[in-house]
């Protein structure tokens, strides 16, 4: 056996790569000594190139835009672990449909004195409700001010089925909620900020930068300026909005938006607004189209 | 709130070692929480689940405080022959949700 040469790339060949290489048809262990030292040396590069080449894709694969995330906005889902992201698509674990369920039911129940339901009127809710999430908070004519997806359940019982509101974050009204967002799951949010909803969207928008609370911060503090950066042991998200109501581990049940509007403000040490307030729904306009173009996800997991 | 959701493959082969995956609606109350009054509020849990096939017992499980609401469970058991499984939660208050599934066994 002669002496190996002492040339780095003979010296650094694994061995477990050439018998990769010799697995896959190349002949080496039975060349004369010279040309078995230039063609292992050979192989060895070729390997390297091919461990850069496949590291250059993965780099190049890991810049594609995530299906999560349009532009430079992200989805809250972007932010979960790999385990709460299972749990969020698979529709069976995901206790938000739970809610979904039970919403199913309330939307083919008769309530009221005009002995209707919602599928007296709007018939199969997986035509009729697709498309109505993505638009909502949207302006009201009659009433002047905006209106979200609760209040616009709560007005339909009043005026067409002559009953009793829900009460704001009752299980029922949460349910119908999730029901009827969850029939626009994957369409992209797209509300309406010009003409009448501007006045309202500009109000949102001042409360969204409005410092409040012992802590002195605004919503902008945390989810624009430092998202994506660690507080404590969580990462913070955008706070975007798109798979509202969402099932939250820390509540360990289904919230909506206005919910989390004032866990957050109580975070901040602030006197939360009442939920269902002109002006949580003036940030919920804001803040959904602060989201546009992100798919809704409802009912989401989140932390 | 909703009916236990469970699933059950409709089909298997004798033999077969098939997952089932439950889901149900529950607060489990751990009695350690207070309310805004400072009463602790009462422990509210499903403390047993069970599983029986055609009547024979495949599956139990003991439950405590440390689990959380709207519990999901999945597990294994082998397809022995074409029949009915039955699935309960008993919880604190002497309330037992249950659930059956079909399963036929080629």
């Amino acid at each position: 056996m002669p002496l190996r040469p002492t040339l780095p790339w003979c010296r650094a060949t694994p061995v477990h790569s050439l018998s990769l290489w010799e697995r896959v048809g190349v002949k080496v262990a039975a060349l004369p000594a010279p040309t078995q030292w230039r063609r292992r040396g050979l192989l060895c590069r070729l390997s390297v190139c091919l461990w850069a080449a496949l590291l250059a894709l993965d780099v190049a694969r890991a810049g594609e835009p995530l299906p999560y995330s349009v532009a430079e906005r992200r989805s809250g889902y972007t932010y979960l672990s790999e385990e709460n992201q299972q749990l969020q698509d698979d529709d069976f674990a995901n206790p938000g449909l739970l809610w979904v369920e039970r919403g199913r039911e309330l939307w083919q129940q008769i309530d009221g004195t005009a002995g209707t339901s919602c599928t007296r009127c709007h018939g199969d809710a997986a035509t009729s409700m697709r498309g109505v999430r993505p638009r909502y908070p949207r302006f009201d004519p009659q009433s002047g001010k905006l209106m979200n997806l609760e209040q616009q359940i709560n007005r339909c019982r009043a005026e067409h089925m002559h009953t009793s509101s829900y009460p704001y974050e009752s299980e029922a009204l949460l349910a119908l909620t999730t029901f009827v967002a969850f029939q626009s799951r994957g369409l992209p949010i797209d509300v309406r900020i010009d003409g009448p909803a501007q006045p309202f969207f500009a109000a949102g928008q001042a409360l969204y930068a409005q410092r409040r609370g012992q802590l002195d911060l605004a919503c902008i503090h945390c989810h624009d300026l430092y998202a994506g950066q660690r507080l404590r042991g969580d990462v913070i998200s955008q706070g975007q909005i798109n798979g509202f109501p969402i099932y939250r581990h820390t509540w360990q049940t289904l919230g909506s938006t206005h919910r989390m509007f004032a866990w957050c403000n109580t975070s901040v040490r602030s006197e939360p607004y009442p939920l269902g307030s002109d002006d949580y729904v003036n940030l919920e306009l804001f803040v959904a189209w602060r989201g546009r173009g992100l798919p809704v996800e409802t009912p989401a997991v989140r932390r | 709130m909703a009916e236990p959701r469970v699933r059950v493959p409709s089909t298997a082969r004798q033999g077969e070692v098939i997952e089932i995956k439950t889901l149900l609606s529950h607060p489990m109350e751990t009695g350690h929480r207070r309310d805004v009054y400072g009463k602790l509020i009462p422990r509210q849990i499903i403390h047993t689940f069970t599983c029986t096939y055609n009547g024979t017992e495949v599956f139990r499980a003991d439950w405590y405080p440390a689990v959380a609401a709207n519990p999901y469970l999945a597990f294994f058991t082998v397809a022995t022959e074409s029949g009915r499984l039955r699935f309960e939660w008993i919880d604190d208050e002497g309330t037992i949700y249950a659930t059956e599934a079909d399963i036929t066994v080629v």
